[in-house]
């Protein structure tokens, strides 16, 4: 595959906390425009992978190189990342998508607001705009980070566990948001825990176990054979674990 | 033309009197009136970002910080108002700055690694005063003296003012999005540090501000019971940070007045005034009061 169109590229990466490894020589690309699942057992380094491609986790070894500068992803970590006690109004909440281009100081057009709303509208929060944040249902707040990322406009999107104790109507309806990027030629990657959702939505898979399992076509990835490879992962850490001797190069 | 209040033919007028006259017949009660406001607008929406971003006791350890450095300018040159002013941004700024970063890039958190700083910076400030022996004017330091502000005084009190609230204007956004959101924020700019610096270093300027009125000690009074008032009336960000403007004004004049026919102690006069406003506001405030909570009125269908 050529480096044009790979959104992400990984060149034996390796990721972790200290010296310990939490994603472990990971090699490959991610075409643009792919829809891609990210599965695997707890701590597998799931989330670690995608702050690594976000950029707030430097990696122990190797490369990870984007087709295009980091502001161009849009990123949506774990639902608990958020201070929902802060007094802020949904409208505002989702107005910071616009970011990138009103930055600091930009005011908010009227075109702008004419995003904000038809946002607003694709996620159902229609009559939320002036509710604080701190009054949504676990639900809500999905909805409205998801409008959020509507207007962050982004070519590449990368969701942590988006539909983790979110009821079916509100997963169905962000579902389809996520079709439409994928429609839409956007690159999407997404950490899930529903192996049918991903069978059903997602046509590539990552299955990931700190060392990378199986990458390729969904169906391939899931095999009986890979997932029982994946679950027997050992946690915890090896404290005679010696320097790992395979060569970035 | 002077009317005294027992000369005044109604009760209004005199009531009226006793509000305004210390006011207008004294110096120092102007000066006085005009440095509080200057607090009062600088310290407000410093201590509602405080607050908001958890940070309430951080100001409380940097108070705390910029007395040694204060000391330390005095010991040097004297009651020299830019010898002190420098001294306690000096040590606030360092403090402040060294605890940041070693929250950021350490598994600290804040409020421990500020804890371990301000100590240090304390013990070291009592240790360089004990060398000199004391001295009554440290008293200045300590408890301020509002009602003998000098011209410099007043500008540098109308300076940090200024200059704090257009840095708020400026910083305001990556301010709010850092409380809510810092992921967010750090996916999308590299202004989370340098704001959460600047940010400290504007309440640096600010308690060195107050404690030249205030004292060290009562500084962040000014900033923080006006804050938290403000918050028990309305949950807008910038609502709150006008309302605790005012909260902080009416304070002070309030604390003046109290000051003036009481013959009680300015500063502690002006904190306790904002104290009284915090506990009514903690009580009737109309966003989660005590009287709303306990009584909200019969529920509603939707």
């Amino acid at each position: 595959m050529d480096a044009a169109s790979a959104a992400i590229r990984f060149d034996e990466v390796t990721l972790g906390y200290g010296r310990r490894p939490a994603v472990h020589h990971l090699h490959g690309d991610i075409p643009s425009g792919s829809l891609m699942a990210v599965v695997g057992p707890n701590g597998a380094g799931k989330s670690t992978l995608l702050k690594g491609v976000v950029g707030t986790l430097k990696p122990l070894e190797g490369q990870i190189r984007l087709n295009g500068p980091s502001s161009e992803i849009a990123y949506l970590p774990q639902v608990a990342e958020i201070d929902r006690s802060f007094p802020l109004s949904v409208y505002d909440l989702v107005a910071m998508g616009l970011w990138s281009r009103s930055g600091l100081f930009g005011g908010i057009s009227a075109k702008d607001r004419t995003k904000i709303e038809a946002a607003l509208a694709a996620v159902g929060l229609i009559g939320f705009e002036r509710r604080p944040i701190s009054t949504l249902s676990g639900g809500q707040m999905q909805r409205a980070l998801f409008a959020r990322l509507l207007l962050q406009d982004a070519p590449v999107i990368l969701l942590d566990e988006p539909f983790t104790a979110i009821d079916a109507k509100t997963t169905a309806d962000l579902l389809d948001l996520v079709r439409r990027w994928h429609a839409e030629k956007r690159t999407v990657v997404a950490v899930l825990h529903d192996l049918d959702m991903v069978k059903r939505v997602f046509p590539k898979t990552l299955l990931i176990a700190r060392e990378p399992v199986a990458w390729g076509d969904t169906l391939d990835v899931l095999s009986a054979d890979n997932l029982l490879k994946a679950r027997r992962m050992v946690e915890a850490h090896d404290p005679h674990a010696h320097v790992c001797q395979r060569s970035a190069a | 033309m002077r009317m005294s209040a027992s000369a005044a033919p109604h009760k209004d007028r005199s009531v009226l009197d006793l509000l305004y006259s210390p006011f207008s017949e004294f110096e120092f009660m102007q000066r006085a009136l005009v440095g509080v406001i200057a607090i009062a607008l600088g310290g407000g929406p410093v201590g509602v970002f405080l607050m908001l971003r958890r940070m309430s006791l951080t100001g409380d350890a940097m108070a705390h910080a910029i007395l040694p450095g204060a000391a330390i300018g005095y010991l040097l040159a004297g009651l020299s108002l830019p010898a002190m002013t420098f001294g306690g941004l000096a040590a606030g700024v360092i403090v402040a700055m060294a605890a940041g970063l070693v929250s950021r890039f350490t598994s600290l958190k804040e409020d421990a690694s500020l804890a371990a700083f301000y100590l240090l910076s304390l013990a070291l400030g009592v240790t360089i005063v004990s060398l000199r022996g004391s001295n009554v004017d440290l008293l200045h330091v300590l408890f301020g003296t509002v009602l003998a502000l000098d011209d410099n005084t007043l500008l540098l009190l109308a300076s940090i003012s200024t200059l704090t609230v257009l840095a708020l204007a400026a910083l305001y956004r990556p301010l709010v999005l850092e409380c809510v959101d810092p992921i967010f924020l750090r996916s999308v700019s590299r202004s989370g540090t340098p704001t959460h610096l600047i940010f400290l270093g504007l309440v640096v300027m600010n308690l060195v501000g107050g404690f030249h009125a205030l004292g060290t000690l009562l500084a962040v009074g000014m900033m923080m019971l006006p804050a938290t008032a403000a918050r028990f009336w309305t949950s807008d960000i910038t609502m709150m940070m006008i309302v605790s403007v005012l909260i902080g004004i009416v304070s002070g004049i309030a604390g003046l007045l109290l000051s003036f026919h009481a013959e009680l102690p300015a500063g502690p006069a002006i904190i306790l005034s904002a104290g009284i406003v915090y506990v009514a506001s903690l009580l009737i405030g109309r966003e989660g009061g005590v009287l709303w909570l306990a009584w909200p009125g019969k529920h509603l269908e939707a």
